[in-house]
């Protein structure tokens, strides 16, 4: 260290460069959470993903989220440069992200700065930290590690210097590159895994590049595992058990592509939009495969159009987009339920509203999505709440739009799409993927629209069927698709179009209760924040708190039986990451209040006085908050 | 491999069809309306190219011309305003078996539809794109479209349109991998149908202007034009479109070769001339529906190579 001088602060806040005792030892965990926060550009991600994936495969529950930064390459040792990712695995399943980190290797203090100011780390984290900005030479960065340090000294983390990069630069020329390779083998030191499962990802991921940089890479991690062994005196142990089930390791809108690849669908029109586009980027890799096609459109609308022409003229189609697009899509939306041409529309929600969080989780379109277009357009609405999900439901939705003629949506969102986990790998069942349409001619006498009375239903006409000619138009139309005005057929094509969702809502199940049948309260919820909200009630019936929880897949219909479920609750709630007024906030009534998307749709279906409980954070919920400021502000204290 | 669904069908001996063999409803536009003469001639293509009903669509959007598809006995999409190409283009796309046709008007093709017009072009898709321009908005009673001629009175600008009109065949001509542009009339059905006719066979998007006349609303603009056989120029050429009557009828013929970029350019400037012919063609441009053909897979193939990519995602 220099000797300070007037100009430079002094590092009075900084941390001590000397080994650390934290006096941990040995630890078990149920589950634990890491993170692995760099620059942009530094690899974090790559590092905590493959942290991930080699958990999994020794048997691990695990749960990865991307920290992703707002623009592409901003400027380094910045919050806003934080790249990286939170990991946390378990002895059991992991569902959700968790709580807080217990540990975190950071790159730079900017970039932790970031994750302590949203409260990702513990307060008695540990901080792995490099080692070379405190006693940098320029000034500044010495004056910015002290602003930092200050700013984090209301917590307790454990710091512990590394010298990361002086590391890395034993090995390859560039320590830029190498860094994370040094902390993945920290990680794999820390939390004591299989070193040659974390060897054998390296040399696949690098497989198709030269040796020398899986050697490089292989000696950064045996590297960085022996600083730990030599540095550290701690070890977190999350015991795995291998399963013996065919696990597969992938985020949601991988799985998602997959879906449809498994369900034959062979068009995927989208526009570029985050955080959907990563669905077509797979696709556009394989699909040709499959014999099918990533059409990227001109604009969100013209995505929607080739969708929907692709699907009148043959094989279901599907377009992807966020809420922005759906906004623009509405128009097209309508022609499609009333013409009705099967159509799968996939909306991976982010924060809003208008351009909003775009790279933030939150399920806010639920009631444009039901509700956005002109006029009465009944529609299904399905919503996964894991990346399993993901996958199974394009099967679904793809059988249930052509079974009803009707668009699907399925409702995913950022944290689905980008969140990695292990999931069973499915059977492939041939009967999920779609035929060729049918060509064959039509018998005299039937119609394009022969609604069966009973279901709304009719059997669709496909261009290639002889004696079949006629034009669909989104004008409304009797059952031969002649433009009609009267207020009978207006009438009776609303109500055969309303009758198909009444007759599918017959298939569906009531929703699982998780808990107890009975109780002091219910929380209700949709899509991705199932694993947190069931976490949060296991902890809080472990401590004898009477909730359970429901959660719903089909919105449109809704399933059955949620009123009855209902019933035998003191208190039902919504649970959502969309807006709600809480009850108690300023100028808000029961009458004026605005409730979170859910709820609204609930209380008004069910006539039944639902709470709502929305919060906005851009963030997946934590199961300790859910259960501090939810659960036990809603139930009675004992 | 179901090979039926890649070539296009005609007509065998056993079916012969005839150009009433596609006359749809009959058609409620307004006494004397362009629109009619069009969809005459499209039922002679039709017989010409003896297209069969089944494997024929025709795309709209919404206008008086927008209604083309129910008066057919064929497929047809009547979808939302401005929005007919990419509705044709996921249909080709999927289905190149089938004969796709295009029906737009000047308000539906070149003020909403512009972003889609403009791409449709450039995708270059096989499909015959008929823009139906009488000048004006219809079906909405009389308001300013992009080609009305400036200083027209209308119902949004009753003091008389503030701009000069856009130029559709300009515009095309200026869009990349732009490979078929042709202008004609409703009125001169002989044209009409030869340029049909060479759209039909050309590889890729055909655009055809079709100046169309609106006796309800532009009837003193088109009345003149149909009046003043002078005012039109017939562009001629052993590769453009040649009818002998149509060149008998007019005056005035212009020698313009279509492989020509640049002079089909020039040729759109403001002129004493309404010009009808080929503009511009060219055969090479990329043809996407081509480009983004693929290979067809049983389930049982599609299945046994999703489980190579669950492969490399198994831990």
């Amino acid at each position: 260290m220099s000797a300070p001088d007037s100009a430079t602060p002094t590092p009075a806040e900084a941390l001590p460069l000397i080994k650390v005792e934290t006096g941990l030892g040995d630890k078990v965990y149920q589950d634990h959470s890491c993170e692995v926060i760099s620059d942009a550009g530094e690899g974090a991600q790559k590092a905590g993903q493959g942290f991930g994936a080699l958990s999994a495969k020794m048997g691990n529950g695990a749960w990865t989220v991307e920290i992703i930064p707002a623009e592409i390459e901003p400027p380094p040792r910045t919050p806003g440069s934080a790249s990286g990712v939170r990991i946390r695995i378990g002895q059991k399943d992991i569902t959700n992200m968790g709580d807080a980190a217990g540990i975190a290797i950071a790159f730079n203090e900017q970039v932790l700065l970031s994750r302590h100011r949203v409260d990702a780390l513990e307060d008695d984290a540990v901080i792995l930290i490099e080692s070379k900005w405190a006693t940098h030479s320029n000034p500044k960065v010495v004056a910015e590690w002290e602003a930092a340090m200050k700013e984090m000294s209301t917590k307790n983390y454990k710091w512990i210097p590394v010298p990361l990069e002086e590391e890395t630069a034993k090995v390859v020329d560039n320590p830029k590159k190498g860094k994370n390779m040094f902390a993945l083998g920290i990680l794999c030191w820390v939390y004591d895994r299989d070193v040659q499962i974390a060897k054998d990802q390296i040399s696949a991921t690098f497989a198709h590049k030269a040796q020398k940089i899986t050697d490089d890479n292989h000696t950064l991690l045996d590297n960085g595992m022996a600083w730990a062994k030599e540095n550290l005196d701690f070890r977190f142990h999350v015991p795995a058990t291998p399963s013996d089930k065919d696990l597969v390791v992938m985020n949601g809108n991988e799985a998602l592509a997959m879906g449809a690849i498994a369900a034959g669908i062979e068009l995927c029109s989208m526009y570029p939009i985050t955080p959907a586009s990563s669905v077509s980027h797979y696709l556009a890799k394989v699909y040709d495969k499959f014999g099918g096609v990533v059409h990227q459109a001109e604009d969100e609308i013209a995505a929607i159009g080739v969708a929907l022409g692709a699907s009148y003229a043959g094989k279901t189609a599907m377009t992807v987009t966020s809420g922005p697009g759906i906004a623009l899509k509405q128009e097209f939306i309508g022609l499609a339920i009333m013409t009705e041409i099967p159509l799968v529309v996939v909306d991976v929600q982010r924060g809003g509203p208008s351009t909003g969080l775009p790279t933030k989780v939150e399920q806010s379109d639920l009631l444009c999505v039901l509700f956005g277009q002109p006029g009465d357009a009944p529609k299904v609405v399905i919503a996964p709440s894991t990346i399993d999900e993901c996958f199974h439901c394009m099967i679904t939705a793809r059988q249930v739009a052509e079974a009803l003629r009707t668009t699907v949506f399925i409702l995913t969102d950022a944290n689905l799409a980008t969140g990695v986990s292990p999931w069973e790998r499915p059977k492939l069942d041939p009967s999920w993927v779609a035929g060729p349409p049918d060509q064959s001619p039509i018998p005299e006498g039937t119609h394009p629209y022969d609604w069966d009375p009973e279901t709304g239903l009719s059997p669709r006409f496909v261009p290639g069927q002889r004696g079949g000619e006629h034009t669909v138009t989104g004008l409304n139309h009797d059952a031969s698709s002649h433009v009609v005005y009267d207020p009978q057929t207006n009438q009776h094509s609303h109500a055969m179009r309303s009758r198909k969702i009444a007759v599918f809502s017959e298939t569906l199940q009531p929703p699982a209760v998780h808990g107890g049948d009975e109780g002091d309260l219910l929380l209700i919820g949709w899509g991705s924040t199932k694993g947190s909200i069931e976490e949060a009630v296991d902890r809080a019936r472990a401590e004898g708190i009477k909730v359970s929880s429901t959660h719903l897949t089909f919105i449109s219909p809704l399933q059955p039986g949620i009123k009855e479920i209902c019933s035998h609750f003191k208190k039902v709630i919504t649970v959502e990451l969309n807006y709600s007024d809480a009850s108690d906030d300023l100028h808000v009534t029961p009458e004026n209040r605005r409730r979170g998307q859910l709820a609204l749709l609930l209380r008004a279906e069910l006539l039944v006085d639902i709470g709502s409980w929305g919060k906005v954070p851009g963030a997946p919920l934590r199961p300790a908050f859910l259960v501090e400021h939810v659960i036990k502000k809603y139930t009675p204290k004992s | 491999m179901d090979t039926s669904l890649l070539e296009i069908g005609g007509a065998s001996e056993e079916r012969k069809l005839k150009a009433n063999d596609y006359k749809g409803p009959t058609a409620r536009w307004c006494p004397g309306c362009g629109d009619f003469s069009i969809l005459a001639t499209t039922r002679r293509l039709l017989e010409a190219e003896q297209m069969l009903p089944e494997k024929t669509v025709f795309v709209s959007g919404i206008g008086c011309s927008s209604r083309f598809p129910h008066y057919l006995r064929t497929y047809g999409f009547h979808g939302i305003h401005g929005r007919a190409l990419p509705l044709a283009l996921g249909t080709k796309l999927r289905r190149p078996d089938l004969n796709v046709f295009v029906v737009m008007g000047d308000g539906d093709c070149t003020s909403i539809g512009a972003g889609h017009w403009i791409h449709g072009i450039r995708y270059n898709t096989n499909l015959t794109v008929l823009l139906l321009d009488n000048n004006i908005y219809g079906l909405t009673k009389k308001q300013t479209s992009p080609t009305t001629p400036h200083n027209y009175v209308t119902n949004t600008q009753p003091q008389g349109s503030y701009l000069e009109p856009l130029n559709p065949v300009s515009v095309a001509l200026g869009v990349a991998n732009a490979s078929f542009i042709a202008q004609t009339a409703d009125w001169i059905p002989a044209h009409l149908l030869a340029t049909m006719k060479a759209a039909v066979q050309h590889k890729g998007l055909s655009f055809i202007r079709i100046l169309q006349r609106c006796p309800k609303w532009t009837i003193d603009i088109f009345d003149a034009k149909v009046k003043k056989p002078d005012e039109i120029q017939v562009l001629t050429h052993e590769d453009g479109i040649r009818d002998a009557k149509v060149e008998k009828m007019y005056k005035h013929s212009l020698e313009h070769d279509p492989s020509n970029l640049d002079r089909a350019r020039e040729l759109t400037a403001p002129s004493e001339f309404t010009r009808i012919g080929l503009f511009y063609r060219n055969e090479k441009m990329g043809v996407y529906d081509e480009i983004r053909r693929t290979d067809t897979f049983t389930a049982e193939e599609k299945l046994q190579t999703l489980e190579k990519e669950f492969d490399r995602y198994a831990i």
